[in-house]
């Protein structure tokens, strides 16, 4: 192939010079080229090698269906692979480089495996590669590794940024060419709402590439007609540069915008791509038709290229791929490309028809070239690339110079969108293509896509689906004039290779995996005959182009072998997306920091100041510790904080907790059926601890319920259940139980809650509460609850539950005024040495109570487990009342909660660590438990732990191991009851 | 995904949380719930499904709109949505 | 003809004439000693072990399409045995082991790759979580150590370390998980059960089920009624489908889980890396393609394709797990149906109806466990015992609550 560039014509601005890379070469072209049509304008012939056999690539096509013209786009953290040329938008500075090639793309020393190829036959490494055994890891599959994939990675984090957008429409109408324009229209002059998108940065598809006239207009003219009225009306959008991506249930696609790919870098606060989700009522799909390859020997020569993209090359970019010309064709489509040839000048060698005679419209082509009627491509020659071309005919065969092939094999229509949804196209014998028949899922096919290649037809049918598309909701539109076209000859044939009568050496089916006709013909004869044992035994079709150049020609072939007629060889199905899709594109703005919601609780800020350390609790950020100067590790502030609530008041932020109000006459009943136990029996102004399981037996959570009124309670959920449990409530309560008359309502956000506790807690608290309302242990002991007010006319909850085991109070506040009301906390505690102590520290003092959390409510444990069996009310029904009576989950064997201790108090106990008999081998069989929770206890001067023992509850005073192999530590603990610190409770009761 | 609440009209799949199929919960006397045939029923309602391929009934709940739960009629063959209803609205 | 590469060679000179049809396409005989429905992976492992190891070769396998047509050929090609409870590690590990010796067994390249498993942790509760994970294994034989931040950094110096909302803390390697090839598996024990006489019966989907007296007789297929004095289902994706033509009803429930892979690129990641702050795993084949998954579909299906919510979910989690995901682009999608069990582990058992026997249940977990699912289903056919690394496997545990949750998310199919 040597190109060139044409010296008229064309949509490019020759008044606007871009320079460029390629391979480091310094290159020029001009605005409106792609990278494809400036290296053709530059000769570059050779532009990547293939996967498997390293074979040197030119380019195929024009379009995106390209499986040969893939390069490296931009360097550095910017790196993009695997970029088709044929669509990337020359800009000023572009660099691009060949891949799979070392060292250079000139000279590839894995060429060598296209000398290989006998041994390199389809699904050759299944046969070979086995021994050694340890060889594969370790020398075959690493040198495959290198050998195959395409372009390389950045390796780096993407630096640009990415959007998500939405927007809903009547009509959607994907691709900007004849039929889409005029649907887009016809929809459009009818009021529809209606998104066209067009991967194109200008609209007009084959309108702008294909010698075409209509009503005296040409293509591009009558593309800037159509569009010219469209963009006036305000009830269409167009989105260019928009590749409709996948289509998905109900009406809904993503379209990726490539909105800054056209330029060196994206302009400040500029998405590279944005990603466009798309609610359709109806959509028209006027995606086209790709052109297929002739399969005949050394078909990937540089300089085999598609019919049609000579046609674009030529009459939009203004260069021709070659300076002598065979057109192959098997369609009325390869005469167009040779008219347009012939128009721009250039020489055309030959026209090789596989049908009988020049087609019927083509005569003024005909008269100027040589034309070899029911003749075919034997194979092109060429050191390479092509250099000359044999044509094999009823005489002989002959050899004609010339240095491109334009091959035109028909057309398959572009209706991956509807294969999405498992629709299995029919083939249409009089296109030769796969068709869908009709509207599926909302979806219409139009013109190309629909298998009609006419332009005259074209138009019209894509009015007629837009018609036919709005009227399906309801709406009316007008067939619009249609411009007067001749109708064209525009017959397509096929031409596929046929088993035994051609030269079977390198004839390629699919370029970019290097599956030939002769691996069509191995997989047959070893039996992968169905469409998909032959994709996934040779690869036909699973490269970057998902087969748009080679799934028919293969199956064609493997229907032949088989004896088949193409309709009975079964097709292999488009999967999304319909073109390869950046990873950062669909994840949008939902990256680094921004991956997931961040919930900050009312006293974020306060905790800020006070230096706290936050810790991720599920979307939340809590306090973890807050460390003081001087203070030289964690664990340093952690003993201070338990230390100091044990001794005197700490303060800390229980907002998290997840808060649901129960209200109603029912409200009581409700919450019997919803807990194991019975907050029916709560007294007003009194909470207790109250126990949920799952419908299956088992435990779902743990947490308090306060009763306000007779009729009014308030339920406190653990922090990490709160979403599960108000949808569970939510479920009770509409499903199961909807008689029963009672309301719950979320209120998690609604209140900023601290737990003061402590033996000076009951002092702090008192200064708080307005009007001297007494917070003694006489008249506010455990497990009281009231509504009040607080620092001056604050309305607030107040209840004397406790965690850590010391006298303490959960005071809740509107979450406006927690701020505020933290603040006066602290104020009030000062003269008691108040600290404000983080989750750590919280942790630590509910293991030295004993007190079940997260990892020993994990949703595996049965009330039976955490010794909450005689909790269980079983003279009523509530959720998991019958299925926790059964004896797999009340077996004494099971893993039941115990505290450990360590024999030498100084030796840490670690979470996850698993509990042995002492003495017994580490083995399966003695496995006997896991440490599920473990501190330090500052107050115990020990380490503690709390774990899941086989019939633990029966084992206290027992010395086991603790085994912890993952990290090379045993340690001997003693087994002993849950509760560390203060057994009888006394504690609850000070101050 | 869309699904058409009654309360808020059609919405994205991504505000709801799907149960799964729409079971009836056994109503048990309180006497009897320790019987082998309570156990027998409550482990049918918590463990089996039809499962079938084709029209299902499912509980679905609008967590990110109205705090309903739906019962949602599709057929699980080709995600078309037959009926979306209030679960206290709907009578099967 | 043996696999090897002097046959390669030979057939290299020879014009690769000597190859053969890897299965014949068999014609279905009245009746078999086993009938093993469904052709995918399971399937014909069963057949293959039925036959090598415990001498039954009258089998039939039955496919209602191309064999590997469901789930053996939509998986992400992972294996590995890193489980937590000691009803699955034993039956993991003997897959495991099963997978180190297959390639040699069978005489195909399925390309077995033990190039490491690599969940992260992003949290102390989950580090914990994984301890207790990891000594399981350990006690159990299984290999599995623990990675700092910095030992986790030095092998995946690509992962979001210094700008994640969740930041990885550490992580728990098996470097004797990997992945394989999947296809080739799927060909491998077809290869290897006809070669021992197997008939694998393609386009035949079983219609209902003979029985008679309490006794499986045989199935009515597309191909006709076909005696059989056993029959066992294998039919992933299937399963509650087929078991109700024996009047059973199962503990699943069937969801669509995606896999992507993107364009092929240059080696990038070696091993496999799952995200602990999100359900996302990756890892790359030998063509170059990274193939990745995610969470299940929400709801339940029998549409092979996957919903926006999930395809979306799956990209964030890439994106915060490996920032440089961001320009390399998603070339395929697909989905599979997963039958997911009530407790989110596996059914091998006996059915109430005699002489059928019930294989499902593998959630999104099947495809590593090919080799013990056809070795311990092929023992449960060719002897009515359950075999001891499958033992837990029982279908009455949901009843009995004997279940083997590995989540503790309970009877919620599309959680586990």
């Amino acid at each position: 192939m040597s190109g060139f560039r044409l010296a008229r014509g064309g949509l490019i601005d020759r008044s606007r010079p871009l320079s460029f890379r390629f391979d480091g070469r310094s290159l020029s072209g001009f605005a409106g080229d792609t990278l494809a049509s400036a290296l053709i304008a530059n000769g570059v012939s050779t532009v990547g090698r293939s996967f498997k056999l390293h074979r040197p690539r030119g380019i195929l096509g024009a379009g995106a269906e390209e499986p040969n013209a893939l390069v490296e786009l931009r360097s550095g953290d910017r790196r993009e692979p695997n970029v088709k040329a044929t669509v990337a938008e020359l800009y000023d500075g572009l660099d691009a480089s060949s891949q799979n090639r070392w060292p250079s793309l000139r000279f590839d020393l894995l060429a060598v495996n296209g000398l290989l190829k006998p041994v390199f036959a389809a699904g050759f490494y299944y046969k070979t590669f086995m021994w050694p055994a340890a060889f594969w890891e370790k020398v075959y599959e690493p040198l495959i590794r290198r050998a195959a994939g395409l372009g390389r990675a950045s390796g780096l984090p993407d630096p640009d940024r990415y959007e998500r957008v939405f927007a809903a429409c009547d009509l959607l109408v994907v691709g900007g060419g004849p039929a889409g324009l005029m649907a887009t229209l016809t929809a459009g002059r009818a009021g529809a709402d209606v998104i066209l998108v067009d991967e194109d940065h200008r609209p007009g598809g084959r309108l702008l590439a294909d010698g075409v006239s209509a009503g005296g207009m040409d293509g591009p003219a009558l593309a800037a007609q159509l569009v010219g009225e469209i963009r006036s009306l305000p009830n269409v959008r167009v989105l260019s540069r928009t590749t409709a991506a996948a289509a998905f249930d109900h009406g809904t696609f993503i379209a990726v915008e490539r909105v800054a790919d056209h330029l060196p870098l994206p302009q400040p606060e500029m998405p590279r791509q944005r990603v466009w989700e798309i609610v359709a009522e109806r959509t028209v799909l006027a995606t086209g038709a790709s052109e297929r390859p002739l399969v005949f020997a050394d078909n990937d020569r540089p300089g085999v290229m598609l019919a049609g993209g000579v046609s674009q090359y030529v009459n939009r970019h203004a260069v021709s791929p070659g300076r002598r010309v065979v057109v192959a064709t098997a369609t009325d489509a390869g005469w167009a490309t040779a008219r347009d040839l012939v128009r721009a000048g250039v020489n055309v060698a030959a026209v090789v028809d596989a049908r009988g005679s020049a087609p019927r419209g083509f005569e003024d082509v005909a008269a100027e070239v040589a034309v070899f009627p029911a003749a075919r491509v034997d194979r092109t020659l060429g050191r390479g690339k092509v250099e000359a071309v044999a044509i094999a005919q009823a005489g002989g065969t002959v050899e004609v110079p010339a240095d491109l092939v334009a091959v035109s094999g028909g057309f398959n229509p572009a209706i991956q969108l509807i294969s999405h949804f498992g629709v299995r196209p029919t083939w249409e014998p009089a296109i030769g293509g796969f068709v869908i028949g009709g509207p599926v899922h909302g979806i219409h096919p139009a013109g190309a896509a629909a298998g009609r290649y006419d332009l005259a037809a074209c138009l019209a049918d894509g009015a007629r689906a837009a018609v036919a598309a709005l009227s399906e909701i309801g709406r009316t539109a007008a067939m619009p004039d249609l411009p007067s076209i001749e109708p064209g000859p525009h017959a397509a044939g096929t031409a596929f290779w046929k088993p035994g009568t051609l030269r079977p050496g390198r004839a390629f089916v699919d370029l970019q995996h290097d599956v030939t006709a002769a691996d069509v013909d191995l997989a047959h004869r070893e039996g992968y005959v169905s469409v998909e044992h032959l994709k996934r035994y040779t690869t036909l079709g699973m490269a970057t182009d998902q087969g748009r150049t080679s799934n028919v020609d293969g199956l064609a072939i493997m229907a032949a072998l088989r004896g088949l007629p193409i309709a009975d060889a079964g097709v292999t199905l488009s999967r999304p997306p319909v073109v390869p899709l950046s990873i950062g594109a669909v994840a949008g703005a939902r990256t680094g920091h921004h991956f997931r919601p961040t919930r900050l609780t009312p006293i974020h800020a306060w905790a800020e100041e006070q230096g706290a350390v936050f810790v991720d609790t599920g979307q939340w950020k809590r306090p973890q510790y807050f460390p003081r100067p001087g203070e030289t590790s964690w664990l340093d502030t952690v003993n201070r904080e338990v230390m100091a609530v044990r001794s005197g008041v700490g303060v800390t932020d229980v907002s998290t907790l997840g808060k649901i109000e129960i209200h109603g006459p029912d409200a009581a009943a409700f919450l019997d059926r919803v807990y194991a136990n019975r907050p029916s029996r709560i007294p007003v102004g009194r909470s207790r601890y109250a126990l949920m399981l799952r419908e299956d037996g088992f435990v779902m959570d743990d947490g308090t319920v306060a009763r306000f009124a007779e009729d009014r309670f308030a339920a406190s959920v653990s922090t990490a259940h709160a979403a599960a449990v108000w949808r569970h409530m939510l479920f009770c309560q509409q499903v199961l139980w909807p008689d029963l008359d009672v309301s719950l309502a979320a209120v998690t956000d609604v209140w900023a809650q601290f737990a003061i506790a402590g033996p000076k807690s009951a002092r702090v608290v008192a200064a708080l509460v307005d009007d001297g309302d007494p917070v003694s242990r006489e008249s506010f002991g455990p497990m009281t609850a009231r509504e009040l007010t607080v620092c001056g006319g604050i309305s607030a909850r107040l209840a004397a539950v406790s965690f850590s085991g010391e006298r303490a109070f959960e005071l809740a506040v509107p979450a406006s005024a927690g701020d505020a009301v933290v603040r006066r906390i602290m104020r009030a505690g000062d003269e008691h040495g108040i600290v404000a102590y983080g989750t750590e520290a919280m942790a630590v003092m509910r293991i030295e109570k004993g007190h079940p959390a997260g990892a020993e409510l994990n949703g595996q444990t049965t009330a039976h487990d955490l010794g909450f069996a005689k909790m269980l009310a079983r003279d009523k029904d509530h959720v998991g009342r019958v299925l926790s009576q059964r004896p797999a989950l009340n077996d004494p064997a099971r893993p039941r909660l115990v505290g450990l201790k360590p024999v030498d108090p100084s030796t840490p106990l670690k979470g996850g660590a698993h509990v042995l008999p002492a003495g017994a081998a580490a083995t399966a069989d003695n496995d006997q438990g896991w440490v599920t929770s473990s501190a330090y206890s500052p107050t115990l001067a020990s380490h503690i732990a709390l774990a899941l023992v086989t019939r633990g509850p029966e084992r206290h005073g027992e010395v086991v191991q603790v085994w912890d192999g993952i990290r090379g530590s045993v340690v001997q603990a003693t087994i002993a009851a849950p509760c560390h610190l203060d057994p009888e409770g006394e504690r609850l009761h000070a101050g | 995904m869309r699904i058409t609440c009654p309360h808020c009209g059609p919405r994205d799949l991504i505000e709801f949380t799907v149960l799964g199929e729409a079971r009836t919960r056994p109503a048990v006397a309180v006497e009897d719930l320790d019987s082998p045939a309570a156990v027998d029923a409550f482990a049918a309602y918590v463990y089996d499904r039809a499962n079938p391929a084709g029209i299902h009934r499912e509980h679905w709940f609008h967590g990110f709109g109205c705090q309903t739960w739906l019962v949602v009629t599709r057929d699980t063959l080709n995600h078309a949505v037959l009926a979306v209803a209030d679960v206290r609205e709907e009578r099967p | 003809m043996t696999f090897s590469a002097f046959a390669l060679l030979k057939n290299a000179i020879s014009g690769q004439t000597g190859w053969r049809p890897h299965w014949r396409k068999a014609e279905p005989k009245p009746h078999y000693d086993v009938i093993v429905i469904g052709g995918g992976g399971h399937g014909l492992a069963t057949a293959y072990y039925l036959a090598k190891h415990y001498g039954v070769s009258n089998v039939a396998v039955l496919e209602k399409g191309w064999i590997g047509s469901g789930n053996a050929g939509r998986n992400t090609t992972i294996i590995r045995s890193n489980y937590l409870l000691s009803g699955n590690i034993p039956f993991y590990e003997l897959s495991m082991k099963l997978w180190e010796g297959l390639e040699q067994d069978f005489n195909f390249n399925a390309m077995v790759s033990q190039r490491g498993v690599l969940n992260l942790y992003h949290s102390d509760a989950q580090r914990d979580a994984y301890v207790r994970r990891g000594n399981a294994m350990r006690l159990h034989g299984v290999d599995a150590e623990l990675l700092s931040r910095d030992e986790v950094r030095r092998m995946a110096p690509y992962l979001d370390f210094d700008n994640a909302r969740f930041p990885i803390q550490g992580g728990l390697l098996q470097r004797r998980g990997g992945t394989a090839r999947h296809d080739a598996v799927v060909w491998g024990y077809a290869r290897g059960a006809d070669a021992r006489g197997v008939d694998i019966i393609e386009n035949c989907e079983v219609l209902g089920l003979r029985i008679e007296g309490g006794q499986v007789a045989g199935v009515e297929t597309t191909r006709g009624v076909i005696g059989a004095k056993k029959v066992g289902m294998a039919v992933a994706g299937n399963a509650s489908r087929v078991a109700a033509m024996a009047g059973l009803t199962l503990p699943i429930e069937s969801y669509v889980l995606q896999a992507f892979v993107t364009e092929g690129i240059k080696p990038l990641v070696d091993g496999v890396i799952t995200f602990g702050a999100g359900h996302f795993y990756i890892s790359q084949s030998d063509k170059g393609g990274l193939v990745f998954g995610g969470d299940l579909d929400p709801f339940p299906s029998y549409a092979q394709r996957g919903s926006l919510a999930t395809f979306t979910d799956v990209a964030e989690c890439g994106m915060a797990m490996m920032p440089m995901l961001g320009r390399l682009k998603i070339l395929r999608s697909w989905g599979g149906i997963m039958d997911m069990s009530m407790d989110g582990s596996p059914i091998i058992d006996r059915t109430p109806v005699d002489g059928l026997f019930l294989n499902a249940g593998w959630c999104y977990g099947g495809f590593k466990a090919t080799p013990a699912s056809g070795l311990t289903f092929a023992h449960l056919l060719a002897t009515g015992d359950l075999h001891p690394a499958a033992m837990a496997y029982r279908l009455d545990r949901f009843a009995s609550g004997t279940v083997i949750d590995e989540k503790g998310v309970g009877a919620t199919p599309n959680l586990h």
